[in-house]
């Protein structure tokens, strides 16, 4: 069953809106197209999740105008505190729609790397992000809420490293969100040319004001041949939010792309996070956390696909389930045919600290080569009592002793995150949460 | 401080079933006592039971330190007042560092604003560490993740070292180990001796005894104490084994759950 839904908004928007950024030509046609596609389009049906009653499409504005922030000076504390002011040249803070500060170390713009905001590469690039946005990775038609995304993306950023290019510091982006109003459809795409390497790491902050929202984030990664991608991401917002995200990466012949995800969202959140192992020796690696509390519903699932020789893919997920939250974990691991040697691994951890809390780790292999290895391992339960004791025998308290056996739960993936200040928010959202 | 430990008639049940069935017991400090006894007669059971194991019943009896009743108490409660329990199997705790781990039980008996200084603490962990011959990365490891069963027990000794308490009370820290490792632990057991420690030392092998000297030798059977005597009593039942016990107090099989 379809229900039809009215989109609050229409061509007449969405043209005015592109033709005010003044947008390519491809660009506009684009969203025109993906807008009357989102209009029948059905909404995507993670596993075990059921979102037809789940608001997606209904928010108050489109964009909204914020306030940018004149110097790194400026950032308010709860941003500063992500960021190591001192050594980080390379960093875009978005707040809500608005592109709010940007940096790019001179060395780095030398050696032809770009990182600026999505709507300006559309226009200053168009050549590269056109042949990459929503074309590979991601596409437009896929179902309501990626047509959806590309007609009315309002933010997000681009990074090209080109060829043999090698960046050692990590690539920052922070996205506020602040505004009570403000729908966040972020597209964040990340080309790696062959035989580059790259680290980014982005932040996904919310303030209170945020009562009732949307957010469809899109985030796409192309490591070309023999290129390295490490991706983190820490998002974090609001509980009236709903958000769709979905981080997909392709990696070509002797590729890497590593990504390390803290889903520390408050609201109903669907998440997908894939990886495409085109090439020969190609390597994807998920660590993902998550903690779930309130009443929120969330679903995530992670997928490796094979189809490179010698392929190699590893999804590692963590979850805490407290209150009455409910999450549900599917991996897939899949090996097209002709993978031969490939390995697909995965493993997924539930760890359930109220009665009503719910959580549903469901591993599935889907393999269609003799010449592969594979294996997962899924676990669902509750603190270990002999572990309090045995911490309690100690003289610590039952409280403290929950918190260390908590934090050692998610710990394994916490500690991959690349930039320090990153961890270190990543931490105390979870101390918050969990306490 | 002089300290004392009473256990008087202790019963405890498991799942409705009577493990221990009256045991009575006097520990002071400065003195070290071992019970000994065969399998499944009930010494982990005790030790448990004093430390607060969840899943122990207690259905009559007490245990008084310095003449307060530690079976009121929670279980954190119990260490802070001064018991230590060297578990038979101790629990592995991933992401968290046998250091934070350390730290955290040392800080816990300290008003907020005394925590240990990390530098003092520091200092302090590699001088038991070098001294119980681990492997200084072992502070850094997760607790107990993956340790060898003799890398455990030393590890239960270091926290022992570390923690100080008033009443250190050892299950089976000897069993698996090898004759160095035996003779490490030992050693770490010898240093907390002195005035102010007590110990109760749970065993089934003399060996031990070849390197610590009890004050006072305790024999376990069906639930209870059955005979106590001094170091004598642990070199006959090395020579002689445990079936002149069972003679001299009719008793057929020595597990819990028999009656005599
Ligand atoms: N957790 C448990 N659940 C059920 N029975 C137990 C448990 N722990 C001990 N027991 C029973 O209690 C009895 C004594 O065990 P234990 O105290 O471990 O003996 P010991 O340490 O002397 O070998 C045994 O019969 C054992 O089966
Ligand atoms: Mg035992």
């Amino acid at each position: 069953m379809t229900t039809q839904i009215k989109l609050p908004v229409d061509q007449q928007t969405v043209e005015a809106f592109s033709q005010r950024n003044g947008e390519p030509n491809w660009l506009s046609s684009l969203r025109l197209d993906a807008l009357a596609k989102a209009v029948d389009l059905p909404l995507p049906k993670p596993d075990k999740t059921k979102i037809a009653k789940w608001n997606f499409t209904q928010f108050a504005n489109h964009t909204v105008d914020s306030t940018a922030y004149g110097s790194l000076e400026e950032l308010p504390e709860s941003i500063k505190s992500l960021i190591d002011v001192e050594k980080q040249g390379n960093l875009y803070i978005q707040r809500n729609n608005t592109p709010a500060l940007l940096t790019l170390s001179e060395d780095l713009k030398a050696q032809g790397v770009i990182f600026t905001d999505i709507l300006t590469a559309a226009k200053e690039h168009p050549e590269l992000v056109e042949k990459y946005f929503m074309t590979d990775a991601v596409k437009v038609d896929e179902h309501k809420l990626t047509a959806l995304h590309a007609a009315l993306v309002n933010g997000g950023a681009f990074l090209y490293v080109p060829k043999n290019v090698e960046i050692a510091e990590p690539i920052q982006a922070v996205y506020v969100h602040d505004h009570p109003g403000a729908a966040l459809f972020n597209h964040v795409l990340v080309v790696a040319d062959d035989n580059s390497s790259v680290t980014y790491v982005e932040s996904y902050l919310a303030t209170d004001d945020v009562k009732e929202s949307v957010v469809n984030i899109v985030s796409e990664v192309i490591a070309k041949q023999n290129a390295r991608v490490v991706y983190g991401a820490v998002d974090n917002l609001s509980a009236g939010t709903t958000t769709y995200v979905n981080r997909r990466g392709i990696a070509g012949r002797d590729s890497r792309i590593d990504w390390a995800l803290g889903m520390m969202n408050d609201g109903d959140t669907i998440s997908e996070n894939t990886t495409k192992l085109i090439g020969d020796n190609s390597f994807g690696d998920t660590k993902m956390v998550v903690v779930g509390r309130g009443n929120q519903k969330q679903n995530f699932t992670t997928n490796i696909t094979h189809w490179g020789k010698n392929s190699e893919g590893y999804i590692l997920k963590h979850g805490v389930m407290k209150d009455a939250a409910s999450s549900i974990f599917n991996g897939i691991g899949k090996i097209e045919h002709g993978a031969t040697k490939a390995n697909a691994e995965q493993e997924s951890r539930v760890l359930m600290l109220s009665e009503k809390a719910r959580g549903d780790a469901n591993p599935i292999l889907l393999i269609d080569e003799d010449d592969v290895t594979a294996g997962h391992a899924a676990s669902v339960g509750r603190v270990d009592p002999m572990q309090l004791f045995y911490l309690m025998s100690r003289g610590i308290s039952q409280h403290e002793a929950e918190r260390l056996v908590i934090h050692g739960f998610l710990a394994p993936v916490v500690s991959k995150l690349p930039i320090e200040g990153v961890r270190r928010q990543l931490s105390e959202v979870i101390e918050r949460k969990v306490q | 401080m002089a300290s004392t430990l009473i256990i008087k008639d202790l019963h405890v049940e498991i799942e409705g079933k009577e493990i221990l069935k009256g045991v009575n017991l006097e520990l002071d400090s400065g003195k070290i006592h071992v019970i000994m006894g065969p399998n499944g007669t009930g010494k982990s059971t005790l030790a448990s039971a004093i430390m607060g194991h969840p899943k122990f019943d207690i259905t009559k009896g007490e245990v008084l330190l310095n003449g307060e009743n530690v079976l009121e108490m929670e279980v954190d409660e119990r260490a802070q007042a001064g018991l230590f329990l060297a578990m038979q199997y101790p629990s592995e705790i991933t992401g968290v560092t046998n250091a934070d781990f350390l730290r955290s039980a040392i800080n816990s008996r300290r008003e907020e604003g005394q925590e240990i200084s990390l530098m003092k603490f520091i200092k302090e962990l590699d001088k038991n560490m070098e001294f119980l011959e681990m492997d200084l990365n072992m502070a850094q490891r997760y607790l107990n993740e993956g340790f060898s069963g003799g890398e455990k027990k030393r590890n239960e000794i270091l926290q022992l070292m570390m923690i100080k308490p008033d009443f250190g009370i050892l299950d089976e820290i000897d069993s698996g180990l090898d004759i160095d490792a035996l003779k490490v632990v030992s050693k770490g057991i010898n240093q907390m001796r002195g005035e102010d420690f007590g110990c109760l030392i749970i065993t089934h092998y003399q060996r031990l005894l070849n390197y610590i000297t009890p004050d006072a030798v305790h024999v376990m059977m069906q639930g209870r104490v059955v005979k106590s005597g001094g170091p004598e009593l642990a070199h006959r039942l090395e020579a002689e084994g445990y079936d002149w016990i069972k003679q001299e107090l009719g008793i057929e099989d020595e597990t819990v759950g028999q009656e005599a």
